[in-house]
């Protein structure tokens, strides 16, 4: 049986993360991690003639390194799941038509990135699939159009809010061996206590990061010691010290290895409010950099938790509060390149 | 689904977590930037009367079309959101926000086209002051009018 516990599923050997691409906009190339991307931007137009062909830019580029890591086309690839942060995933969509791959689309809101992952490893490891690529994206101007205010309109914004990451990440998983294997993975449950403001976002995905760890961590038979890093998507500086609250209660400490995304793509001194956000944020430091980390050996084995605040403008205005979820995914490496 | 009783007890203990909205500086920045966009109304007022012929009641037309014609501009070069981070009610009370507010959505929009993009959301955020405004100026009128015609 691959399920253990009520919601964690615990793959085979032979389910690799093969390679990954990352394509940024211009405030994520000069962040700290901003020389690991593959593809950057110091244009936030990406080159295109608006904001939402400048987001399908960045999946596009994110696949397309990917992939020529990888010495890879198209045509070998069975299954491409993607999502974003807009109506009905058009940047997902609209990329899958100029790709051709048998399409999935994907909508975790910020969780998507792990969501892909953790189903296209599903995917291999039930023998359904050879080959996928999980790829998400988000861009600033276009979430701050969908969710909140044109881009350029002067309304004053708290400590507490996000700065939505203008990035794309991919992923390639497969049966074939590589230094990084994917272990397992654990879906979420919504959570809602209910926080209606959307200008923090981490207050009010805190718990369902807390949830997903304990989980986990409780149906792998894993201690937090195991991993090298316990990584969440973006909590950003408000919901980062929650979840640790939220976990110490619970007996579970994760004061020396965890660490937020949202946290790690920019620099303190950048102007983001409390960090970064979106399922660019968790998808580029991950593909980008931590996966880097795995294949020197600097990291053995880290739990990706991205965090996602499935979020709509109406229902706030009806007065709703933000249901939450996140979704973990383990990751190994293995030096020498096969087990 | 959470019970009301886990959502009070979650909002209390994440509160000592959460960074308080500094209310004070807020204010200050607000009224140095709002005091500062009327003393540059008020120089414009000036300025009309003093070359142009206005007088102090006629003055005030040219004044707020200068002032939105700067504020737009500042809103197109991309700065006036930089402002409006800093001063919040400050920038966006006076005629200078609702400016801001309207260019902002032509921009936004400008790539949906001129008629169901620019036209169609140019007041999706201003359109509630004017909403509002006309209202207001309606149940004063009305209620200057009763005054005027009773007394």
């Amino acid at each position: 049986m691959k399920l253990q516990g009520r919601q964690t599923w615990k793959f085979g050997s032979e389910v690799y993360l093969n390679s990954t691409g990352t394509a940024v906009g211009p405030m994520e190339s000069e962040g700290p991690l901003g020389a690991l991307f593959d593809v950057r931007y110091n244009d936030l137009h990406c080159n295109e003639k608006n904001w939402e062909l400048a987001e399908r830019r960045l999946m596009e580029d994110s696949i397309a390194s990917c992939l020529s890591k990888a010495k890879l086309t198209n045509d070998d690839i069975n299954f491409f799941l993607a999502g974003d942060l807009l109506n009905q995933v058009v940047t997902a969509n609209y990329v899958a038509r100029g790709n051709e791959i048998p399409f999935l689309g994907i909508f975790g809101a910020c969780s998507t990135s792990m969501e892909s992952l953790a189903v296209g490893a599903a995917l291999v490891d039930g023998g359904f699939a050879q080959r996928v690529v999980a790829a998400v994206s988000s861009h600033n101007a276009t979430a701050e159009r969908q969710f909140r205010y044109p881009t350029e309109y002067g309304g004053q914004k708290p400590d507490t809010a996000t700065f939505t990451v203008t990035g794309a990440g991919a992923a390639l998983i497969s049966n074939e061996p590589s230094p990084i294997r994917i272990t397992s993975a654990t879906i979420g449950r919504v959570q809602d206590l209910g926080i209606k403001d959307p200008f923090d976002m981490g207050s009010a995905m805190a718990p369902a990061a807390a949830d997903t760890i304990m989980t986990h961590l409780k149906e792998t038979g894993m201690a937090a010691e195991d991993y090298d890093l316990i990584v969440t998507g973006d909590l950003s500086g408000v919901g980062a010290p929650i979840v640790k609250m939220l976990l110490k209660e619970k007996g579970i400490d994760v004061s020396n290895n965890h660490r937020d995304c949202g946290l790690m793509v920019y620099r303190p001194d950048q102007e983001v409010f409390a960090g970064g956000s979106g399922c660019g944020c968790s998808a580029v430091v991950t593909y980008g950099h931590l996966v880097k980390e795995l294949m020197s050996g600097s990291l053995k084995r880290i739990l990706v938790i991205a965090t996602g605040a499935l979020l709509n403008p109406t229902m706030i205005q009806q007065k709703e509060s933000i249901p939450t979820i996140a979704h973990a995914v383990a990751l190994e490496g293995i030096k020498g390149g096969s087990n | 689904m959470s019970n009301k009783e886990q959502q009070q007890e979650y909002a209390k203990k994440i509160k000592p977590l959460q960074p308080k909205p500094p209310y004070f500086i807020n204010c200050l920045k607000a009224y140095l930037v709002g005091g500062l966009i009327c003393v540059i109304g008020e120089a414009l007022m000036k300025f009309y009367m003093t070359y142009f012929n206005f007088n102090e009641e006629t003055a005030g037309n040219p004044t707020a079309a200068t002032l939105i014609l700067i504020a737009a501009l500042l809103t197109g070069i991309g700065v006036y959101d930089k402002i409006g981070q800093f001063g919040g009610a400050g920038s966006a009370v006076p005629v200078t926000g609702f400016a801001n507010a309207v260019t902002s959505a032509a921009l936004e929009h400008k790539s949906e086209g001129i008629v169901l993009g620019i036209a169609t959301n140019l007041f999706k955020l201003a359109g509630s002051v004017i909403v509002f405004g006309a209202v207001a100026a309606y149940i004063f009128g009305m209620i200057r009018y009763a005054f005027k015609t009773l007394m």
